[in-house]
């Protein structure tokens, strides 16, 4: 390999024949560009995707009930279920180390606010802090609740972005100011925006204990939201978030005397299956594009195999003057071998150029909802070029090792 | 130098062979200047591709200057031919894309000599031959004259023991001949032993022995006398 000899005659070779190398290297170099550029789309699709349910992905679940739907211990259907304080804070307490994030909600029905001659109708919902984060919630003004404000059941609200444009027309300071709602005041402690949009900033949470006694709540709660740890591993964290959602559905079900089967009077909505969908989506748009990528280099592989095949065929007549002058039949290989190693390598990289450049400036430009930042793991790239290169090389070592062992007789009687 | 005793060949095709030689019994002195005629189909090549380890006898033994030459692996062989034979041949045989100076050079290549020596031998030998100006151009630059003034010159840079023509003025005009004559003659004189193979009178009396070949046996073998090619031309 590091033979200089070898070398300058391998290079005289490929200069002499500039349409061969050229067309050897354009094979190669192309094979290699349109893969790279199949594999960055396809990493781009699957970021788009990724990105479009970013804003909901997150591994949380829900509780909510409703009336039973099946009898149970004697107790007839249409019961309606009601979840307590208490299936909050044992929940939290049995679970502690499992949760991330959690918080119980209490609904007030008619949620009528007023500031000045402003009013209009909106959810309101007493919350633990932990909401916001539940929620995704991003303070755009002041705090969102804190542990102190439900300690001392304080009469704060903190206003959805929406909520706060309609009240607040002339744009003054909103933080301190005081609403109304259903006639009793609050103070304003901060303001929300929610990548959820206008829908989801059409909300008010109030302290839950301050909402639950204001609002004659008793002990009654709406829903329960947690989420769990994030986790790296997808399937991990699905099977994680299955598993004690089974387990909290069992225990409230138990606790509530409900068929473990009625799915209706306790329903536990875990968002991380929602999520699956995308994730096999996004699985399958890999194993698509991996898929279209292997028979790729397959088609690399037989061009560049097609071509050595010509190559030593077009040769096998110098092939026999350079043994009939005493080349030996390692060096014939060697030299056929060199050059298509050399060529290949070459202009695969070429090819690997041309194509993360592409990918580098003009992937950024692309603006589409479903695909987002085309982009390949340079390892993965490099790596196919070194497949081509060596199939290249094991597609060439046949024809040169035949060659290298006809007879110089026959080679040389060859037009 | 050369020795050859009870020489057999048949080529197979298909079912049925073709005996080509029959029995050759043959020697070459160190320095002898030998053609080989005979009709065409005699086996004039197949006799000298033997010799020159490009086929391989079925029977029969080979020396070439005391070295027995049979059952010799590719990489021997290939060592062989370098080091003791040179070719010549009627199709010139040049590589295309290489220049006169690197065709010539081929061998020494092979011979594993490096870039800067090999061009100055090169470049000597193709002085010998008068073509020291057209050491950079291709073989389709040049006539059929110079094309096989460059193969001897190839044949010789390797300073074989042996020369080996397969009728290396076939494809040239009668002129043109006498000139490859006259080289191949004056290479003789310098000590160099040369098989041509041939079937033209006039180019066999320039050497000094005939070998008649028929029907795969040799039928006359003498020496004559060396007509001076340059007194033709
Ligand atoms: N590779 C081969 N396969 C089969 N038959 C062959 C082969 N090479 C030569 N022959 C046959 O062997 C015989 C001798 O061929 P050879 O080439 O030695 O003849 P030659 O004396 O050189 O003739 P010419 O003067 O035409 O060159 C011919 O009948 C030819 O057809
Ligand atoms: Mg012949």
């Amino acid at each position: 390999m590091f033979d200089l000899e070898r070398w300058q005659e391998i290079f005289e070779t490929i200069s002499k024949n500039k349409l061969r190398t050229f067309l050897t290297g354009l094979s190669v170099a192309s094979g290699i560009f349109i893969l790279v550029i199949l594999l960055g789309i396809g990493q781009g699709m699957q970021n788009g995707i990724a990105k479009e349910f970013e804003q909901d992905a997150s591994n949380m679940l829900s509780v909510w009930t409703n009336v039973t739907s099946k009898e149970y211990k004697g107790l007839n259907p249409g019961r309606q279920i009601t979840l307590k304080n208490d299936d909050y804070t044992q929940t939290v307490n049995k679970y502690n180390d499992q949760l991330e994030y959690k918080s119980s909600v209490f609904r007030i029905w008619s949620g009528l606010i007023n500031y000045k001659k402003e009013s209009g109708n909106y959810r309101v919902e007493g919350v633990w802090p932990d909401l916001q984060f539940l929620e995704n919630a991003k303070m755009t003004q002041g705090r969102f609740l804190n542990y102190r404000d439900i300690d001392n059941v304080e009469k704060v609200v903190v206003l959805g972005n929406k909520v706060k444009n309609d009240l607040f027309k002339n744009g003054e300071d909103v933080i301190g100011k005081y609403v109304q709602i259903s006639d009793i005041n609050f103070k304003v402690i901060g303001v929300f925006s929610d990548p959820g949009g206008e829908r989801d900033e059409s909300v008010v949470f109030l302290p839950i204990s301050t909402a639950q006694m204001v609002f004659n709540g008793g002990n009654d709660l709406r829903r329960l939201a947690f989420t769990l740890p994030q986790r790296d591993n997808f399937e991990q964290a699905l099977a994680e978030s299955e598993k004690f959602s089974e387990e909290l559905g069992a225990y409230l079900k138990e606790k509530h005397s409900v068929a473990p089967d009625d799915n209706r009077a306790i329903t536990i909505n875990n968002s991380l299956e929602n999520t699956k969908r995308f994730y096999d989506l996004n699985k399958m748009i890999e194993m698509f594009f991996w898929g279209v990528g292997i028979c790729t280099i397959i088609a690399g592989i037989v061009g560049v195999s097609n071509i050595m095949l010509i190559i030593v065929k077009e040769r096998t007549k110098e092939i026999g003057i350079r043994k009939a002058l005493g080349a030996q039949p390692l060096s014939i290989i060697g030299m056929i071998l060199h050059e298509s190693i050399f060529v290949t390598t070459i202009s695969g990289f070429i090819g690997l150029i041309f194509s993360l450049a592409l990918l580098e400036f003009v992937g950024p430009l692309i603006e589409t909802e479903y695909i987002a930042n085309p982009s390949v793991d340079f390892n993965v790239a490099l790596t196919t070029v070194f497949i081509l290169v060596l199939a290249g090389a094991i597609a060439g070592f046949f024809p040169a090792w035949r060659a290298a062992r006809i007879k110089p007789i026959i080679a040389l009687r060859d037009e | 130098m050369i020795e050859i005793k009870n020489l057999h060949k048949s080529y197979k095709m298909g079912t049925n062979s073709l005996h080509v030689l029959k029995g050759i019994n043959f020697s070459v002195a160190e320095g002898e200047l030998v053609s080989i005629m005979g009709s065409s189909g005699s086996g004039k090549s197949t006799l000298l591709n033997i010799l020159g380890m490009l086929d391989e006898a079925d029977e029969g033994s080979y020396t070439l200057d005391g070295l027995p030459i049979k059952n010799l692996n590719e990489k021997i062989a290939a060592q062989y031919r370098n080091k003791f034979l040179g070719f010549i041949f009627q199709s010139f045989n040049l590589i295309s894309y290489k220049n006169a100076l690197d065709n010539v050079g081929l061998p020494l290549y092979y011979q594993g000599i490096k870039h800067k020596e090999r061009v100055e031998i090169a470049m000597s030998y193709l002085e010998k031959v008068g073509l020291a100006d057209w050491a950079g151009h291709l073989p389709n630059e040049l006539s059929g004259g110079q094309k096989q003034r460059v193969a001897i010159a190839r044949a010789l840079a390797s300073n074989p023991k042996v020369l080996l023509a397969d009728e290396p003025t076939g494809a040239l005009d009668t002129k043109t001949s006498y000139e490859v004559m006259d080289l191949i003659q004056g290479i003789n004189e310098e000590g160099r032993t040369i098989l041509i193979v041939t079937h033209e009178h006039d180019i066999a009396e320039m050497t000094k022995r005939i070998v008649n070949l028929k029907d795969g046996v040799i039928i006359d073998d003498s020496k004559v006398n060396q007509v001076r090619a340059l007194s033709n031309v």
